[in-house]
């Protein structure tokens, strides 16, 4: 360790493990600071590639994303901090991966709980290897003006009132992160403020010690003084006792060690910190607070008399004259972010998308207001959920019945129709659940399972106003519009349709009027009467009797009807069925194992 | 989160399990063959049943000569007449049976006897040390022949090496210390030696003591083992850690137990981020098992609470120092929780507080330091909710709140609890980062120490 400096106004870092806020707070700080670069010049975030969006003052810059530390080394060979954000579990690992790469030279790292055994490998190989580990467990360190790992310090008005945003005289260096950042706004009120500060972390064995940066802070001429804060436990202080009394450390140093109140207990307690255990008189506050003070640092006599030590050192000090003064700078106003805005209620902005029928933010999901235990104790059917999300109100259960005979129905019809070719030929094509079944839903339109939506509008329309089948029917054939929801490819006069049959007697019993149904049967009577195929089919019947439903349930009024059957809503009905049976035709063919299929030649017409 | 004492049965078990498994290549003299046992003997067991069960799973125990002793993490237990050599197991039923649940004080500790060990008795002449003690840059590792209860009286004739992290454990690194064995031991303690040191790294020891270790038909046989294991490694050591920390916690209370008369404060510390001059102990019999839960799996961040005097006989840092604001430590939130985990969190601290009001005034401290990442507000709102929760038990036990934070949105958070005070009618007081945290102590000591 010793030698001075760590970072720069230009030191830039790799950032492991993708995290928005840390790394946006050290791009503010850059620009509080009025760096012309970012501190963060690439992330890590194993496992994913690209780039993050952050802002640097009011602009926004694009830091790229690697997926190795290795990678992210190569691409930015300038860069030579790494800063570690990986998990407990993760982070030894990773931050000897870093050590390793000739580009770094310094390694913080953040996570709490790194086994002892961990780290100290991580110590080994930075001694011999000339690196510096600062952590774990801390939240890092700044160089005010310069650069600044992480969290460290915190917000940016506590940046602004401890005017670390540039550099005063003072090299701090304190186990907890915690506790730095008091202090740092103690050392702003009584001197002219940080030059470096640095919390080595609360683990029984830093990586770097306390007084590894003070013999640091020592070589570094722009520090004039040097203040302390240690803490209970380990033997770490009695280094810095060591390098006060072979005279290493030329600079005021004023240090506290807390923790005095351990004596009051006369067993072992474990405080907030691993290596902050009260074992030993050695390692007691007391015991290291006298030997540093015999050593000859400034040492106060209770942490609030800390304070005025710090202040009074610093005074002599600007007495002697050591202390070049400070030219003081205001910060550039850093632009508020839009949800810290809204939060405290300063601006206000619109949204940009409506939503009102289900609400996902409370303790289970809504659907139009039901929670889902409701929906699953209640006993509710895929029917329910359907008027929930649909229609927004919870219909009778006939009528929610009726939707799952419908959906029954319409499931599927075999291989031949056009959807279900579309998508069993996806299939063995070799193509995914979902573009398979798109291929076949993309079929469904006026043709194919459109007329659902049409038998509805037409009947709907001819019976309000009142025309009888037979005008109902001439009218459609002047217009040259077949009447949708009649006639059938098999089905005959003598021999309807069983769904239609059975969608009727439904009707009948459960709904209280089927007057639209009972007009498609005119219909029906009258266009059997020119030709037998032209019976009521499946999409007429549920079409009339949606209305049936609509109209007869006393639950929507006349403008909710024009409206669902005007945006569609029975093609829906439609689609949602018919994707069952399309999603188990893909099964089916996959299933099979079926290959490519490529229609027979002969079975084209081929002409001119 | 740091280093954890184990109870000697765990000590011996670890060493003799993961012996067998790691040294392999070592020689089959470093395998450990010794019997051993636990009786922890609680709550509705009787002695009688637990010591039958207890012969069916180790039949040795009714064929062999015993040792017993308490084994709770302290010493001097031979000094104190607690431990019984050379009897059988009738004997040993009665010797548990009349020390199970006696007070001992142990270094102004007291506390009842739960827990014994009991492991064959083993007539022996030679007595050796060895310790392994992890630090900062290596390992060191000290060995004597001639250990036991004098070594302290012996310590110069203990022989240290200290290995650095990046070297292996060799037989020229182990030589100085068995250089002036007898020959017919010093392979065989050598390779004990070797042996330990693999189970100690690998199971992330960071202390081991066997004070003393003997040769049984020249096997190495520990007698007396202390350990410390790194819990922070539990998630590489899972299946072998869980056991013994889960057993463990119980014998931790004992070490927690204390009988503090300083005074009759109570003070309460909802701290947030690492305030060490201020931290309250408290001390308590019961572990709160719904926030060790929170604490350990479900979040990042820190929840740290020891509850030192579950009756609420509290002490004052009204120290040696003068006005030392040096309180103890014991409730600590870091790492930016979020609100859920603070309301759970500030339920059992106000649980604790709030129990078994006396008439005295109490006073809670709330907030801390000037947080670096921790949002004030949305920590506050947590505890606001378990304020108010607990708005009756405050009133009854006459609790004076102080606030002290900054930080992130700590404007917000603070003018939340002066609404709140104002709200409750509880009397609140809120400061932020402009007064110092020892300065609120001081008028939280003040009001308490105020007759009124």
């Amino acid at each position: 360790m010793a030698t001075g400096q760590l970072f720069s106004r230009t030191t830039q870092a790799l950032f492991y493990n993708y995290k928005q806020l840390p790394i946006q707070r050290m791009l503010d700080f850059d620009f509080l600071c009025g760096r012309e670069t970012p501190s963060v010049a690439g992330i890590i975030n194993p496992g994913s590639e690209g780039f993050q969006k952050l802002f640097f003052g009011q602009e926004e810059i694009a830091i790229p994303v690697h997926s190795s530390i290795e990678a992210a080394s190569a691409a930015h060979p300038t860069a030579d901090v790494f800063i570690n954000f990986a998990s407990f579990r993760s982070a030894a690992a990773s931050s000897m991966a870093a050590l390793k790469q000739p580009t770094i030279r310094v390694v913080a790292i953040i996570a709490e709980g790194v086994p002892e055994a961990d780290t100290k490998q991580l110590i080994a190989y930075a001694r011999s290897n000339n690196k510096v580990v600062i952590g774990p467990a801390t939240v890092g360190g700044i160089q005010a003006g310069a650069f600044k790992i992480g969290d460290t310090a915190g917000t940016i008005d506590n940046i602004i009132q401890s005017k670390l945003y540039r550099p005063g005289s003072v090299g701090f260096v304190s186990k907890s992160g915690g506790m730095s950042n008091e202090l740092y706004n103690t050392i702003a009120r009584v001197t002219d403020g940080i030059y470096e500060g640095i919390a080595i972390g609360g683990d029984v064995f830093p990586g770097s010690t306390l007084s590894d940066h003070v013999l640091r802070f020592n070589n570094i001429p722009q520090v004039k003084m040097v203040v302390v804060l240690g803490e209970l436990g380990g033997r770490d202080e009695y280094s810095l006792v060591e390098a006060l009394k072979q005279g290493k450390i030329n600079k005021p140093v004023v240090a506290w060690v807390s923790g005095t109140c351990a004596r009051l207990f006369k067993s072992e307690v474990q405080f907030g910190h691993a290596g902050a255990k009260s074992g030993g008189e050695m390692e007691s506050a007391q015991a290291k607070n006298q030997a540093l003070s015999e050593a000859g640092a400034v040492v106060p006599t209770s942490y609030e008399a800390f304070e005025t030590a710090i202040k009074e050192t610093f005074e002599k000090l600007h007495e002697e004259g050591k202390i070049t003064p400070v030219k003081e700078v205001a910060p550039p106003q850093i632009p508020e972010d839009l949800n810290t805005a809204i939060k405290s209620g300063k601006v206000r902005a619109p949204t940009h998308i409506i939503s009102t029928i289900s609400d996902d933010r409370g303790e289970e999901p809504c659907y139009a207001g039901v929670p889902m235990s409701s929906i699953v104790e209640q006993g509710y059917g895929v029917g329910d959920v359907i008027s929930l999300l649909w229609f927004k109100r919870s219909l009778p259960r006939y009528c929610t019945h009726f939707i799952e005979i419908c959906i029954m129905l319409c499931a599927d019809h075999g291989p031949c129709v056009s959807g279900a070719h579309n998508t069993i030929v996806t299939a063995r094509a070799g193509k995914d659940l979902v573009s398979s079944l798109v291929s076949g839903l993309l079929t469904i339109g006026p043709r194919f399972g459109g007329a659902i939506d049409d038998a509805a509008r037409y009947f709907k329309d001819a019976y309000d106003r009142g025309l009888t089948a037979y005008e109902f029917v001439e009218d459609m054939k002047k217009k040259g519009i077949r009447v949708p929801g009649i006639g059938h490819r098999i089905k005959r006069g003598d021999n309807r349709d069983k769904r239609v049959e059975l969608l009727q007697r439904f009707a009948r019993t459960h709904f209280p009027s089927v007057k639209y149904m009972e007009y498609a049967v005119e219909v029906e009577t009258y266009t059997l009467s020119k030709s037998n195929n032209l019976v009521l089919n499946v999409d007429g019947a549920i079409g009339s009797l949606f209305l049936d439903l609509l109209a007869g349930s006393g639950m929507f009024t006349k403008q909710e009807i024009d409206e669902i059957v005007q945006i569609g809503y029975l093609n829906g009905l439609f689609v949602l069925a018919r994707s069952i049976g399309l999603i188990g035709h893909t099964f089916d063919q996959k299933r099979l194992k079926q290959p490519l299929y490529r229609h027979p030649w002969e079975d084209v017409l081929y002409t001119k | 989160m740091a280093r954890k004492k184990i109870r000697e049965y765990d000590s011996k078990r670890l060493l003799k399990e993961h012996l067998k498994r790691l040294v392999a290549s070592i020689s089959r003299s470093a395998q450990l063959r010794f019997p051993l046992s636990s009786s922890s003997t609680l709550g509705s067991v009787t002695e009688a049943t637990d010591f039958a069960e207890l012969t069916n799973k180790e039949p040795w125990l009714s064929s062999t000569r015993l040792v017993v002793k308490p084994d709770m993490l302290f010493g001097k237990r031979g000094k104190s007449g607690l431990v019984a050599l050379n009897l059988d197991l009738a004997q040993v039923a009665e010797f548990v049976k009349a020390r199970l649940g006696v007070e001992v004080e142990m270094g102004g500790c007291k506390a009842p006897i739960t827990t014994f060990i009991v492991e064959p008795f083993v007539p022996h002449d030679q007595e050796y040390y060895l310790s392994i003690v992890s630090d900062r840059l290596g390992c060191t590792i000290s060995f004597s022949e001639c250990g036991g209860i004098e070594i302290e009286e012996n310590w110069d004739k203990v022989k240290t090496i200290n290995l650095p992290t990046e070297k292996p454990m060799t037989p020229e690194t182990c030589a100085p210390l068995i250089a002036t064995l007898p020959l017919e031991v010093r392979g065989k303690i050598g390779d004990f030696i070797k042996g330990a040191f693999a189970v100690f790294q690998d199971l992330d020891f960071s202390f081991l003591e066997m004070n003393p270790f003997t040769l049984v038909n020249g096997e190495p046989y520990p007698l007396d083992m202390r350990g410390e294991l790194d819990d922070t490694a539990a998630f590489k050591n899972f299946k072998t850690y869980t056991f013994v920390i889960l057993k463990n916690t119980q014998v931790r209370n004992f070490q927690l137990l204390h009988t503090f008369r300083v005074s009759y404060l109570y003070i309460v510390m909802l701290t947030g981020g690492a305030i060490l001059s201020f931290r309250c102990l408290w001390k308590s019999t019961k572990p709160h098992r719904g926030l060790h839960s929170l604490v350990d799996e479900k979040t990042s961040a820190s929840l740290k609470f020891t509850v030192l005097n579950p009756k609420g006989r509290i002490w004052t840092m009204v120290g040696d120092l003068g006005y030392a604001s040096e309180l103890g430590n014991y409730a600590e939130y870091s790492g930016a929780p979020n609100e859920e985990e603070v309301l759970q969190y500030a339920r059992v601290v106000l649980d604790c507080a709030t129990a078994d009001p006396d008439g005295r005034k109490r006073a809670l401290l709330i907030g801390g330091g000037i947080a670096n990442f921790t949002d004030v507000a949305a920590t506050f709102n947590g505890i606001v909710r378990a304020l108010k929760e607990k708005e009756s038990k405050l009133k009854a036990s006459r609790m004076h709140i102080y606030v002290r934070r900054g930080g992130p949105n700590y404007q917000t958070g603070l003018a939340r609890m002066r609404a709140l005070g104002e709200e409750l009618g509880i009397p609140l007081e809120v400061y932020g980062p402009e007064a110092t945290m020892t300065g609120i102590c001081k008028q939280a000591i003040d009001c308490i120490m105020s007759t009124a």
